[in-house]
């Protein structure tokens, strides 16, 4: 690489490939750009997830703006959870600072894996609950959804399991930069009973405060570079909006399924390096 | 959230949804300035990102990125862009807070205050 324009520009390009790609396959841009910096940029790993996250901030916020039109976030369930996310993000940040980067590496690439397995497994409907839970009317939690037949409403169960789940899901977007909207969508839809559209926008809402409250260690502690995660942001937002643009029209099942298998190798290399300590 | 005093919920969502859009588009407007006039000026240097080193304190705290980005300095320029688009999600939160209160529900007020008290603590002194 010769200058900072081109290397400004490689990068600016890659961002906007990961930002569409992340946007068509719902797994969103932060699982590709730490890889793509540190695999093939050779990027220290905490400037990459430095950069992943003001990335992951910009297209949640922006999808989460169109997401709200539609009446399927459940903002009680994403507002009550957050504290649960931020207080873990806090933590995650804290523990990027403290433990080597080879570690990092490491559970970045099992944590990849996961989300490549939940992007192509059959989505399944949870039943929606007939009665009301104890912590769900403390906390007025259950809502409505709109469904072909009309307006639906759901229960809201397993609030303490689904909060400690949320806990960890923060801490994971703190450690690795990423939204981990794999984890959340687990948390709210296997185990709080929220319809799944419900379960993926909300998550989609919540991910931009969580990462916010990282981000705001990340950069107290020196780790968000402005020269690289200026073409990371851009190219990652431009590359999410044009995705959501050409998203009705797109073959996404086969597209998932291909993406997904790239990325497991992805995984396996973020590991192998790990373990070498190259990383 | 009931329709009965306060801001009604679909007001209140379209009104975040404004928000939340304003923010990034901002950001994305000082972060591509920013970005415009860190290529003028170090466009033609080598770049390393292999071995970390942090960012001087001028670009890590807020008084310092709000002073270097006043006079026009591209990589502060940038970094205040940055501070905007992690300040939107949390201009969101002070913003549900607000409306909770119009509403008098006390428990969302006290939970929407709790993560903004998290969130400032990340962004100031954590």
């Amino acid at each position: 690489m010769n200058g900072t324009l081109e290397f400004t520009l490689l990068i600016a390009a890659g961002s906007f490939l990961a930002g569409l790609l992340g946007s068509l396959t719902g797994l969103g841009g932060g699982v590709i750009i730490v890889p793509l910096l540190t695999l093939v940029f050779g990027v220290d790993i905490r400037y990459a997830i430095g950069a992943s996250l003001v990335s992951v901030i910009a297209t949640s916020s922006g999808a989460a703006a169109a997401f709200l039109k539609e009446g399927f976030s459940n903002i009680r369930v994403g507002m009550f959870l957050e504290v649960a996310t931020t207080v873990g993000a806090l933590c995650g940040a804290y523990l990027a600072t403290r433990i080597p980067t080879a570690a990092i590496a490491i559970i970045f690439g099992i944590v990849l894996l996961y989300s490549a397995w939940t992007s192509i497994k059959p989505v399944t409907e949870v039943p929606i609950q007939e009665t009301e839970g104890r912590f769900a009317r403390l906390l007025k939690l259950d809502g409505t959804y709109p469904t072909p037949e009309g307006i639906r409403t759901y229960h809201v169960r397993g609030v303490p399991l689904g909060f400690g789940l949320m806990y960890v899901a923060g801490a994971l977007s703190g450690l690795l930069g990423i939204g981990s909207g794999a984890v959340k969508v687990l948390a709210m839809d296997r185990t709080m009973s929220i319809p799944f559209k419900v379960s993926t926008t909300t998550s989609n809402f919540m991910i931009g405060v969580t990462a916010a409250a990282s981000a705001g260690i990340y950069l107290r502690r020196g780790y968000l570079d402005p020269g690289l995660a200026m073409p990371v942001m851009l190219g990652v937002l431009l590359g999410a909006l044009v995705g959501a643009r050409i998203l009705p029209e797109a073959k996404v099942r086969t597209l998932r399924i291909v993406f997904s298998i790239a990325i497991a190798a992805v995984a396996v290399e973020m590991i192998f390096e790990g373990v070498r300590g190259n990383l | 959230m009931s329709e009965s005093h306060g801001l009604s919920e679909k007001r209140f969502e379209s009104l975040i949804g404004t928000l939340l859009r304003a923010g990034v588009v901002l950001a994305a407007a000082v972060v591509l300035a920013g970005g415009v006039l860190y290529l003028k000026k170090y466009g033609g240097v080598k770049p390393d990102y292999r071995i970390f080193q942090g960012e001087p304190i001028e670009l890590r705290s807020l008084s310092g990125i709000f002073g270097d980005a006043v006079t026009f300095h591209s990589r502060g320029l940038i970094q205040l862009g940055l501070l905007i688009l992690i300040a939107t999600p949390i201009a969101r939160v002070a913003f549900s807070v607000v409306a909770y209160v119009s509403e008098r529900d006390w428990l969302y007020t006290a939970i929407t205050l709790l993560v903004l008290g998290i969130l400032i603590y990340s962004l100031t002194s954590a």
